[in-house]
């Protein structure tokens, strides 16, 4: 069943149990994303597709929050561009994100994003942690000076791939990603291979070996084109 | 078993037990709380039994194990009730000691041999402060925990224990269960005080799409300072699972999980007492009191993250998962544990619903105010004479429970400002402290009931530390999952920290009043949402210190 609801003042249709996110997409607004991968579930962890509901003024991420009739949605506000805008800050400061050194210049989202919400110097002191570099995997490598901690790759080696070789330890700012038991990449059995985690990645964190400065392509669009396959049966 | 055999069942055990008691003229009863195991309190009560036998007396004195009186910084703390002496009303003589040694022990057990000298060696051991301390003060959720054993159920049902929910399974709907907690009007003591009887009514008429409903109760307390859930699940553990039982009744589930902090050992011992004396006595298991109600309740240990009092977070948990909370709708009343509907209470909820089933929900309803009703249990600490474990009726001021009960600030200091809800809460300033204390009007004033730490600082407190220290617990607790939690706890904390260390610029006081909006309205979780209070109460009330601490310009 179809619904009806208001966004950014305009009225717009969409399919019931669908997310703000998707139907904004169909409607041709687009909300900045980061954590969000079309493919994989959402975790509304980034707070980048935040949006405001009217009446209760209330902030909801847009890839989680489903769709009602009548809900009143607002994408575009001062307040809204203030806080992405912030937030996109806080993430430059919080790993060594040097675009000009990175394989991911010129492909990445973050950048991207950063642009978007017009980010011309970071206001907040940058945290400089000492990370590391897993270069143990014949074929793909792990920055963690680039990594925002989005789950991506979490998310793909466990939902499309199966092999959940990802996952996050610690807690708060000494969360990091790992791969196996917190065993170098190289070493976990588990991995199959199969490159998914590297065009998942948004940011230049998981790279190919042999890539240097933006030569890192990624291909998002191919894993949501992999799980609709699989979920359709195309192949068989 | 069938409905009366349970009925017989509680008044038989009820009578042994009282009967066991009546042939003892006097008890002493030692606080075996953790404060006061920490304070020798089990060194005590062995030297206490061991006068007992000495001074031959084992058939007129016994020396019994209970829970916390809440006197914790006179610990260890000790009560002799003495019926061979009544007062005019033909009360046992009732006395309170407080900072007894096992040296001290024997002497307490001869004075009370019928060759009794009268000797002052105990004069400096009797609580002068009880009176004040206990005048101000409602015992409901408390009532029994420094007057029972906690490690014997037997105790409980002589106390009336049990009672509630053997007249709930004979006599009443869940629909009645549900209806008296909404009169009563009780609200979820974990802090925010959503109304408990809506949700039981939610999760009542939530559909599982397996026929399963969960119930959980929250004792994943973590508050600094903060230990009411505790001493509850420690004194009088039995109270907490008779709570659940009747939630489980009223919405129909039929497993029940607490959620304790491995960090409580004593707690998690007695809850584990507590559950294997209610199965083998038939008061959990299948067919509960002949009915078709069954329900069974298993411990789950929490490592001892904050976060996991969040209650999505504490669901991820007890499945095995990380301690993370998920954006909510659903909520866990909708699509809970195992995503089959879930309630989801706090361990000072269920400690009130028995009373309130026994009782009556009128009696109940008329404690506290208009909004909060019945009565709130404060971990008192900080700046007071006396701290410790206080339960007060809704409404009361903050003035009475600093100064009537708490005896006010030691050392010749001035009160400065209390800080309640731990590390969500804000700090109260001394303006506000005729105000009454009910969710309403703490939230007013930019602070929050929360779970029920209560923190009292004195003149000598540097208010941005206070609020560093909050920021650096919010910082290390952050389960890292959204950004403006995990980065903006940590960026707030390093521009505390410049103000501290008086390096900070005009531009740094709007950064950081920036970030804690965005903190305060982008975090995924509670945890994240409230961890600016502490620094925007601060802001609010004691915004010169915060001028004060700007560098000088050159």
């Amino acid at each position: 069943m179809s619904k009806t609801l208001t966004l950014n003042g305009q009225m717009i249709s969409a399919r019931e149990g669908e997310s703000i996110l998707d139907a904004a997409h169909d409607a041709g607004v687009s909300i900045p994303t980061l954590c969000h991968m079309n493919g994989v579930g959402d975790v509304g962890a980034c707070r980048m597709c935040l949006v405001e509901l009217a009446g209760s003024g209330k902030l909801v991420p847009a890839c989680t929050t489903k769709i009602s009739e009548g809900m009143e949605v607002n994408s575009d506000t001062p307040q809204l561009h203030e806080y992405r805008r912030m937030l996109v800050e806080l993430i430059f400061s919080e790993r060594n994100h040097v675009c000009a050194v990175c394989v991911a210049n010129g492909n990445c989202e973050l950048q991207d994003l950063a642009i978007y919400v017009g980010m011309d110097h970071v206001r907040y002191d940058y945290l400089y942690p000492a990370e590391s570099i897993d270069v143990s995997h014949p074929m793909f490598g792990m920055d963690h000076n680039r990594c925002i901690l989005c789950t991506r790759c979490v998310r793909t080696c466990d939902e499309i791939e199966g092999a959940h070789v990802w996952d996050i330890t610690a807690r708060g700012i000494k969360s990091h990603t790992i791969t196996g038991l917190a065993e170098p990449w190289g070493e976990v059995n588990t991995c199959t291979n199969c490159g998914k985690c590297v065009m998942a990645c948004p940011t230049g964190a998981i790279f190919k070996l042999g890539a240097t400065v933006a030569e890192m392509e990624k291909d998002r669009e191919k894993l949501a084109f992999l799980k609709n396959a699989r979920e359709r049966r195309e192949w068989v | 078993m069938m409905q009366d055999e349970v009925a017989t069942l509680l008044e038989k055990t009820a009578s042994t037990e009282r009967m066991a008691q009546s042939r003892y003229s006097q008890h002493i009863q030692v606080c075996m709380g953790t404060a006061c195991m920490a304070l020798n309190s089990e060194q005590v009560k062995t030297a206490l039994e061991h006068a007992v036998i000495e001074n031959g007396i084992q058939k007129q004195c016994q020396v019994q194990r209970v829970g916390c009186p809440g006197l914790c910084s006179l610990g260890p703390m000790l009560r002799v009730i003495d019926k061979t002496i009544t007062s005019e009303a033909n009360e046992p003589r009732e006395t309170l000691y407080q900072q007894i040694t096992p040296k001290v022990a024997p002497a307490i057990i001869t004075s009370l041999t019928p060759a009794a000298q009268p000797t002052s060696a105990l004069d400096v051991h009797r609580c002068e402060v009880a009176d004040t301390f206990f005048k101000r003060q409602v015992k409901v959720v408390l009532e029994h925990c420094s007057h029972i054993d906690p490690e014997r159920i037997e105790d409980y049902i002589a106390h009336g224990g049990y009672r509630a929910i053997q007249s709930v399974l004979t006599k009443w709907t869940p629909q009645r269960v549900i209806d008296s907690i909404t009169k009563a009007g009780l609200r979820g003591r974990g802090g925010a005080g959503y109304p408990t009887g809506l949700k039981w009514a939610t999760v009542a008429k939530a559909n599982s799409s397996n026929g399963k409903k969960y119930v959980i109760c929250n004792g994943d307390e973590g508050d600094p300072g903060a230990y009411m859930d505790r001493s509850v699940m420690e004194g009088d553990p039995h109270r907490v699972i008779e709570g659940m039982m009747i939630a489980a009744y009223a919405i129909g589930a039929s497993q029940g999980y607490v959620y304790v902090r491995a960090e409580s050992p004593l707690a998690t011992k007695r809850l584990r007492v507590a559950i294997r004396q209610a199965q083998r006595a038939g008061l959990l298991g299948n067919n509960i009191a002949g009915s078709a109600f069954h329900f069974d309740i298993e411990l789950r240990l929490g490592a001892g993250a904050f976060v996991c009092g969040e209650e999505t977070a504490l669901i991820a948990s007890i499945e095995g998962g990380r301690g993370q909370p998920r954006p909510r709708p659903p909520y866990p009343a909708e699509s809970g544990l195992w995503g089959c509907p879930t309630l989801i209470n706090n361990v000072e909820t269920f400690a009130n619903i028995a009373p309130i089933i026994d009782k009556g929900w009128e009696w109940y309803a008329g404690i506290g105010t208009a909004k909060s009703k019945g009565t709130k249990v404060f971990a008192l600490t900080g700046q007071v004479k006396t701290s410790g474990l206080i339960e007060v009726p809704m409404g009361i001021t903050l003035r009475e429970i600093v100064f009537d009960i708490a005896g006010g600030i030691p050392n010749n200091r001035q009160f400065k400002a209390v800080q309640t809800g731990g590390p969500s809460g804000g700090c109260i300033p001394e303006k506000f402290l005729d105000m009454p204390v009910d969710y309403e009007s703490l939230a007013k004033v930019g602070s929050i009931m929360g779970s029920g730490g209560m923190i009292v600082m004195d003149d000598s407190t540097n208010m941005i530390e206070v609020a560093r220290f909050f920021m650096e617990f919010c910082m290390d607790e952050s389960c890292g999952k959204c950004v403006p939690c995990r980065v903006g706890t940590v960026q707030l904390h390093r521009l505390l920290g410049k103000f501290v260390d008086k390096t900070a610029t005009p531009a740094d006081l709007i950064k950081l009043e920036g970030l804690c909006k965005l903190v305060k309205h982008t975090s995924l979780c509670g945890l994240g949402q409230a961890a600016p209070n502490p620094v925007i109460s601060t802001l609010n009330y004691f915004r010169e210190e915060y001028e004060q601490c700007l560098k000088p310009s050159p």
